[in-house]
């Protein structure tokens, strides 16, 4: 009885002092991440309509921030991914069909060879995709002192904290502390990488006039531009979180039917 | 395999006497007689089927709609989300379904280190088992690779590399695997082309590892052998399907918590964004699941010791049936192995976590010193162990731990 106490106390120590070492290891690691995250902004979290398991857009703020990307931000930044018809879609801004093809019309598009062999210009249809505002990336380049304001489509996914992160960047600039040194056409901002970055700050209060009367601040411009982003990067979202939950339940009501099917044929069998 | 199978029908008999198919099936899905002692950590050589197949039906469709070419890869895929229809749902049911057959398969894998599963008789559905996670690890690799974002070029831009490592030909060999002198369009088509091509080694694999399980018969927790024609087997059908039924569709749950409610929390932001190659992520980290092998790669100070330490760490795991020398299976009767089977998962996991570390300071120590560690489990404690460690009284038949815990039952009920 006694020898087998002792064996066990020994074999407790090897395994504790094991797990020591590795506490200590993990803590010293854990303190060393943090010190280098210190270095970056946590991006503020506002409250977005579409998070959670049943969430939606905001239809209203899509629409506006449709309308934020087109005056404020497609002088730069293209979006290749998206059509005008997608702005008719469910799910997404949902603009009337009308609406749609006029906004379409609004740009041009290069098409062609007609019968001569010739190029020519047309107004944009709703199969078009979204016009660009360079011709390619040296030319967005050469207008941006080098920088190339990247394609707007999937922005929000192809950055960590995503709708978070876009709208503190676009709120995010200050005026840098004294002592910064900041090149010719870099601009400060607190949620940027090492605080820097070649976009200027573009919103200002009342920088667009709101179609539907909602006062356009800043912080109103960057919550609807970002919402339109986020839509733009994941249009089927709405689809499917309501296609999940469904999913969900339907799951969880054949794992009880299963669970109780397989008590009942275990029952008999121990 | 024994069978009742009686074909009833004119044409059943007729098919039956020329491919008796129905009568394999019935013996091997329905008869076959499986441990009554199992429990849910069994359940997952049925949810890694349904992973593979899962993955060939969704990939298939895919494949309808994706072009591999460098120029189009990219786009092609927005297209699948955007414009096919449901091509959302296929595209993150594959890409999530990639981590959920890595999350089983590594659970397959650890219940099998736990109840001793790859020793005597059943070496070589291990062995099998370690040449269908080798060819995973290749397909999810290579699957990775297709979508063609920032994560999907530079990670096959360092792991061609690495057979730049191998001593005289490494050059020759990467160019050749390369199509060209760097990544680009013709090391896309042919990674989608044997992409395409190993789920269906894999399957055949499958067939091998079932077909050599179903020899000696499953392996149980308590480690033992069944007495033949004894109580201690249940035929297959209907007791384990339902019981597999039950388990996968609980991981079904979590899988359509993934696809649904956190398509990309997996995969990582910079794969948004399209290949290029004149920019160098800040980080360059594979997908979760490479992880500990990754960690294990840069532990290494030198690359093609990196490499070698990385691909042995995979192979060793083929050599697991002798370096264990103990010839009890379950660690239900090992106190010992018990112990430091907790603390090679731990350090495995700690493996991962290192590996999506920048690879400066702290953490190269520490991860050497886990690299260590995990060679050191297989060449040093497993063989030691199976000569000093004391091992418990193997019960005599799987009935009897059953029965004696349920007269402990009756006995406590009664007190």
């Amino acid at each position: 009885m006694k020898r087998r106490g002792q064996r066990k106390l020994h074999q407790l120590s090897v395994f504790r002092s094991i797990k020591y070492i590795l506490s200590i290891l993990l803590a010293v690691s854990a303190y060393q991440s943090t010190s280098i995250a210190a270095e970056i902004h946590e991006p503020m979290r506002p409250y977005w309509s579409f998070e959670g398991p049943l969430g939606k857009f905001e239809r209203a703020s899509l629409q506006r921030g449709y309308q934020v990307y087109t005056e404020v931000c497609s002088g730069c930044h293209s979006m290749d991914l998206l059509s005008y018809r997608n702005l008719i879609q469910p799910g997404g801004p949902e603009f009337s069909e009308k609406q749609a093809k006029a906004m379409a019309a609004m740009f041009e598009v290069e098409t062609g060879p007609d019968q001569d062999g010739e190029m020519f210009m047309r107004p944009a249809i709703l199969s078009d995709k979204f016009v660009s505002p360079w011709e390619n990336e040296q030319q967005a380049r050469a207008a941006n002192g080098g920088a190339y304001p990247p394609d707007l489509s999937v922005i929000v996914k192809a950055r960590p904290n995503g709708a978070d992160y876009i709208y503190s960047l676009l709120l995010g600039y200050k005026d840098a502390p004294e002592g910064t040194d900041l090149d010719d056409g870099v601009y400060y901002n607190e949620y940027a990488k090492g605080m820097r970055i070649a976009m200027p700050q573009v919103l200002y209060e009342d920088g667009v006039e709101y179609t539907d009367g909602t006062a356009a601040t800043e912080e109103q411009m960057a919550h609807d531009v970002t919402t339109f982003l986020t839509w733009s990067a994941e249009p089927k979202l709405e689809e499917r979180k309501r296609m999940g939950f469904k999913v969900i339940i339907y799951l969880l009501i054949l794992a009880f039917l299963f669970y109780f099917t397989n008590k009942a044929i275990w029952k008999d069998s121990h | 395999m024994s069978t009742d199978y009686e074909p009833k029908s004119a044409v059943a008999k007729w098919i039956d006497k020329r491919l008796p198919i129905v009568t394999l099936f019935n013996g091997h899905l329905m008869q076959y007689p499986t441990p009554k002692n199992l429990n849910y950590w069994w359940t997952f050589g049925g949810i890694l089927t349904f992973c593979l197949v899962t993955q060939i039906i969704t990939g298939l469709v895919l494949a309808m709609h994706y072009i591999a070419d460098a120029e189009l890869a990219f786009s092609s895929v927005e297209h699948i989300m955007r414009d096919v229809n449901y091509g959302w749902l296929l595209r993150y049911i594959h890409a999530n379904g990639a981590s959920m057959f890595f999350i089983a398969v590594y659970i397959h894998m650890a219940r099998s280190l736990f109840y001793g599963s790859y020793k005597e008789p059943r070496e070589l559905i291990w062995i099998i088992g370690v040449f269908i996670f080798l060819l995973m690890i290749a397909t999810a690799f290579m699957g990775y690779v297709l979508p063609w974002g920032q994560m999907s070029f530079w990670g096959a831009t360092v792991i061609t590399n690495l057979f730049s490592a191998i001593p005289v030909f490494g050059e020759s060999i990467t160019n050749w695997l390369w199509g060209g002198y760097s990544v680009g369009s013709p090391l896309l088509t042919r990674f989608f082309t044997l992409h395409y091509l190993l789920p269906f080694l894999i399957f055949g694999l499958v067939i091998l590892h079932v077909w050599a399980l179903h020899v000696p018969g499953n392996n149980n927790p308590e480690g033992i052998d069944v007495v033949q024609g004894s109580q201690d087997t249940v035929p297959f059908h209907p007791h384990y399907v339902v019981k597999d039924v039950f388990a996968l569709i609980v991981f079904m749950i979590v899988f359509a918590g993934f696809v649904f409610f956190t398509p990309n929390l997996l995969g990582h932001t910079d794969n948004y964004i399209q290949a290029n190659p004149l920019q160098t992520p800040e980080h360059i980290v594979p997908e979760w699941y490479f992880l500990p092998f990754y960690a294990i790669l840069r532990a290494i100070p030198d690359k093609l010791g990196g490499v070698i330490m990385m691909v042995s760490a995979i192979a060793i795991l083929a050599f697991l049936p002798w370096l264990d020398t103990s010839k009890v299976r379950s660690a239900k009767y090992r106190p010992l192995f018990k112990q430091f089977y907790w603390i090679f998962l731990a350090n495995f996991l700690l493996l991962g976590y290192l590996g999506a570390q920048p690879a400066e300071g702290i953490y190269v120590i520490i991860s050497r010193i886990a690299t260590i560690y995990y060679f050191v489990h297989f060449v040093v404690i497993l063989p030691v162990l199976g000569f000093v460690e004391k091992t418990k009284p193997l019960p005599k038949s799987i009935s009897e731990p059953v029965l004696n815990e349920k007269e402990r039952a009756a006995k406590a009920a009664s007190a």
